[in-house]
């Protein structure tokens, strides 16, 4: 008998340390050559960690969500044979595997709320009336709630309603000890459409919601932002691709109005470039980009995703659809690469139907300006004397402040609107 | 006229308003009732308490007559005579000493009394027109409760020979033949009183059941008594015209058949309605409802911080929801927590025999929508009934089947309008048919009857 044991896995380049974000083992489990014993979390790709071995699970080390340096033990197996590790060893790990990976009710334990005070010994302790877990079964639906006069006033001078108070006596009559046990807090709620809801659900923030929390709370807290909203009339743009999507190709993807919106901050760009940079605070840097990889927000099942639709000053509307379109499926099937996540300049993000009339994005940090896209509604808009129904849609977007004057960002915004606006614009070169 | 200002004004003072403004004095708020007549209202002055007065009056009498004619066991005696002076000044006197303690009571609270007529100028301004002088009273809170009086029948005003409840409680001439137009619980009190001191009694009911607000089971009950003490009860007929001379009353019987009805009073009791005129209430243009002033569960009407009680805001008119409503609204003007939500609102009826119900009725609670069990007990089978001589009546106890909540409990029977208390606890405490069961009841009453309900409707009757 041998111990073999595994490391942190050097998983990218210049990575120093990842976060474990799932144990597919516990200690005991006895395991195959190629099992996932666990899946770790670097900046952008979530890596599985197979067994080399077949064995026996001896220890496992690291909470769910540590930071774990490239190169650390975190689990030992029992192997037929030698191991890799002289035997000794594990004896040695035995007593830190049970400090870092307790049960799961053990960490519940650890939770600092849970720790009791010191006790001051100069009072006697207050003998603790027992309260019953559960107070009377749940009160059928449209059921009153029936309460002797005394125990009404009571709840009446205490504010409680009545409704929400569950009876233990006979035919479920309400209780002097029932309202003790509401007032105390440890009442079950009575069954009823509505009724209060008072539990907490506690959620480790780990992987990719970790890493979006961070960005955000870095990108939010570094740049002042300058948020701008001006109004565009889609009315024939809108035409526009209707007529573009009844005549494709079958080959050609169907088209939605990101595409034209990428195409008008190329152009845009064009006029602007500073637009298109990441400044890079500490080393006091403006790295402008000649070219546009624009990022795109991906909503995805495991959070949001900015995937990047890489040298758009170089594609037409359709490439520019195409590419959109498989960096979202890639996103959400989960087969998207570090690469295609990573590199944008600037940013594009929508919600598409439900994006409201104003939202205030946060620039996707080192970046400069995101541009935020509203839903299309059909508005009276007062032209020639009357008002005619348009399309109008909204872009709420975001620019650094520090490197973007807010005349810059205006006419920036205006630029694209412009060519929105007249939709053939977007279609001459370059 | 004098410029005065309060927090509580309380427009009326019967059950309802002194209790308000006892209550609101007791809190330490400034308060000012007004009043046209004495405190007391139709209850203490010509409803509850004299009536209960010449019903005592006609029961003795009527054991005194029994006994002349030796049906009073034990008991031998000669002819009686009523003398209706006499028991009318007895009657004034109970009411007087009542009108004195409610006085003294509003005193002790330190509520200030205005006499004479209300009449409400806007929500929190009234005048008052009173005897020698005039008031212009501004309260920060309102309580509006004005009562009830007698429907007037259109073919039939009061006036002469006919006459409401309150000229019946004072007659100083025992009518010889006396009409009730009204089979409802007041003309059929007064009725049974006037026929036990020697009235030949017609009861006239346009429905075709005596005592329309009870159900038959307990009505039947009353009927047969009526019968036996002489009453002639007429179902489903009309009252006509009184003659000229005031001296005979028409009678319409369901096949339209006119009969004409020798009468030296005619009773008019056909119901009482809202006291919404006079006062100045409809220029207030509160929200009504079905001709009642609309109230939440907290008295409160359409209108910010004036409330309403007793009679004006609905069924069941009792002096006791009245009360119970005043006290909630002292206490929320006092800045309390409080609903008017009870369990049950008792009602009593003190015919011969009595009538007491809290709760709902077997087919309301049916209509409720529930399973229901019901207990019912005779109570002359129990020792105490035969010594009072009680030969009928009953308890019945209305209850959930499911969990055995009790719903609803009645009675009828001698002198079981004292059950009422039992009834309403029984009720107010959530009681199921075993916490009624399990209570012991003194024997020898009648109150054993309850007892004995309960576990008849629990499947186990002890005595039956």
């Amino acid at each position: 008998m041998g111990v073999h044991t595994i490391k942190m896995p050097d998983v990218g380049e210049g990575i120093t340390e990842a976060e474990i974000v799932e144990w597919n083992v516990a200690v005991g489990d006895q395991v195959r050559e190629d099992d996932v014993l666990a899946a770790v979390m670097t900046d952008k790709a979530t890596v599985e960690i197979p067994s080399p071995v077949e064995g026996k699970i001896v220890s496992i080390d690291g909470e769910i969500g540590a930071m774990t340096a490239v190169g650390a033990a975190i689990v030992t197996i029992e192997v037929e044979g030698a191991g890799d590790t002289p035997k000794k060893k594990p004896a040695k790990a035995a007593p830190v595997k049970k400090e870092t990976m307790p049960e799961p009710e053990k960490a519940v334990e650890k939770e600092p709320v849970a720790e009791a005070p010191p006790v001051t010994p100069v009072a006697a302790p207050k003998p603790v009336r027992s309260i019953p877990a559960t107070n009377g079964p749940p009160r059928p639906e449209g059921e009153k709630s029936l309460a002797s006069p005394s125990v009404r006033k009571r709840a009446m001078d205490a504010g409680i309603e009545l409704v929400y108070v569950r009876g233990s006596g006979p035919a479920g009559r309400i209780l002097h000890e029932d309202l003790d046990t509401y007032i105390a807090g440890k009442a079950e709620p009575v069954t009823s459409s509505f009724q209060p809801n008072n539990t907490i659900t506690e959620t480790k923030v780990i992987g990719l919601r970790r890493k979006i929390a961070e960005r955000l709370q870095d990108a939010k807290s570094r740049i002042p932002h300058i948020t701008y909203v001006d109004e565009v009339d889609m009315t024939e743009l809108e035409e526009l691709r209707a007529h573009l999507n009844k005549t494709k190709r079958e080959d050609q993807p169907k088209l939605t109005i990101l595409p034209f919106i990428m195409r008008a901050m190329v152009k845009a760009l064009r006029a602007h470039p500073k637009l298109s940079a990441h400044f890079e605070d500490e080393a006091g840097i403006v790295r402008q980009f000649g070219a546009a990889h624009i990022g795109m927000a991906v909503q995805t099942a495991n959070g949001l995703m900015v995937a990047v639709v890489r040298n758009a000053e170089a594609r037409d509307i359709w490439d520019i659809a195409a590419e959109a379109q498989r960096l979202a499926n890639a996103a959400r099937d989960g087969t998207i690469t570090r690469e295609e996540l990573t590199g944008s300049t600037i940013t594009l993000t929508s919600l598409g139907t439900i994006g409201g009339i104003v939202s205030t994005p946060v620039i996707n940090s080192p970046e400069v300006a995101i541009v935020g896209v509203n839903k299309i509604a059909m508005r009276p808009v007062y032209q020639d004397g009357t008002f005619v129904p348009r399309k109008i849609m909204n872009l709420s977007s975001s620019f650094d402040h520090r490197i973007i004057d807010g005349w810059d960002a205006a006419e920036f915004i205006q630029h694209i609107r412009g060519s929105l606006e007249t939709p053939a614009t977007l279609f001459m070169e370059p | 006229m004098n410029y005065l200002s309060c927090e509580v004004l309380v427009i009326g003072g019967g059950p309802g308003g002194y209790v308000t403004a006892i209550r609101a004095g007791q809190l330490g708020l400034d308060t000012i009732l007004v009043e046209k007549k004495s405190v007391g209202g139709t209850c203490l002055n010509v409803g509850c308490i004299p009536s209960k007065a010449m019903i005592h009056i006609a029961d003795e009498f009527e054991k005194v007559v029994k006994a002349s004619k030796g049906k009073a066991p034990g008991i031998s005696v000669k002819a009686p005579v009523v003398d209706l002076i006499g028991a009318v000044e007895w009657k004034d006197d109970i009411v007087r000493r009542l009108n004195g303690g409610v006085t003294s009571l509003l005193k002790k609270a330190g509520v200030t009394v205005i006499n004479g007529q209300a009449r409400m100028r806007d929500g929190k301004t009234c005048s008052v027109a009173a005897e020698k002088e005039s008031f212009q009273i501004k309260a920060k809170f309102v309580v509006m409760a004005p009562g009830s009086e007698p429907v007037e029948l259109e073919g039939l005003p009061f006036g002469g020979n006919v006459i409401s409840s309150t000229q019946a409680l004072m007659l100083e001439e025992l009518p010889k033949n006396l009409v009730v137009v009204g089979g409802g619980y007041i003309g059929l009190e007064l009725g049974t009183a006037f026929a036990k001191m020697g009235s030949k009694v017609t009861v006239l009911e346009a429905s075709e059941q005596l005592l329309p607000q009870y159900d038959k089971e307990i009505a039947n009950v009353v009927s047969r008594q009526l019968k036996k003490l002489g009453v002639d009860v007429r179902l489903s007929t009309y009252a006509g015209a009184m003659n000229a001379k005031g001296t005979a009353v028409e009678a319409v019987d369901s096949d339209n058949k006119t009969t004409k009805l020798d009468a030296d009073k005619v009773l008019v009791t056909v119901g009482r309605k809202p006291r919404l005129d006079g006062w100045g209430l409809r220029e207030l243009h509160l929200t009504m409802k079905d001709g009642f002033i609309d109230i939440d569960n907290e008295c409160r009407t359409s209108m910010t911080d004036v409330f309403a009680i007793g009679d004006v805001t609905g069924e069941p008119m009792l002096a006791h929801r009245a009360m119970a409503q005043g006290e909630v609204v002292a206490e929320l003007i006092a800045g309390k927590r409080r609903v008017f939500e009870p369990a049950a609102i008792p009602a009593v009826c003190f015919t011969d025999p009595e009538i007491v119900s809290v709760g709902l009725s077997p087919q309301e609670a049916q209509d409720a929508g529930h399973e229901v069990a019901i207990g019912k007990f005779p109570l002359p089978v129990l020792g105490r009934a035969m010594t009072l001589e009680a030969d009928a009546g009953f308890v019945r106890v209305v209850a959930r089947k499911d969990n055995e909540l009790v719903l609803g409990i009645q009675a009828v029977g001698k002198n079981i309008s004292e059950f009422a208390s039992s009834f309403s606890l029984a009720l107010e405490m959530g009681a199921c048919l075993q916490d009624i069961a399990s209570t012991i009841h003194a024997h020898p009453t009648q109150g054993e009857g309850i007892q004995e309900a309960a576990m008849l409707a629990l499947g186990h009757g002890l005595h039956i």
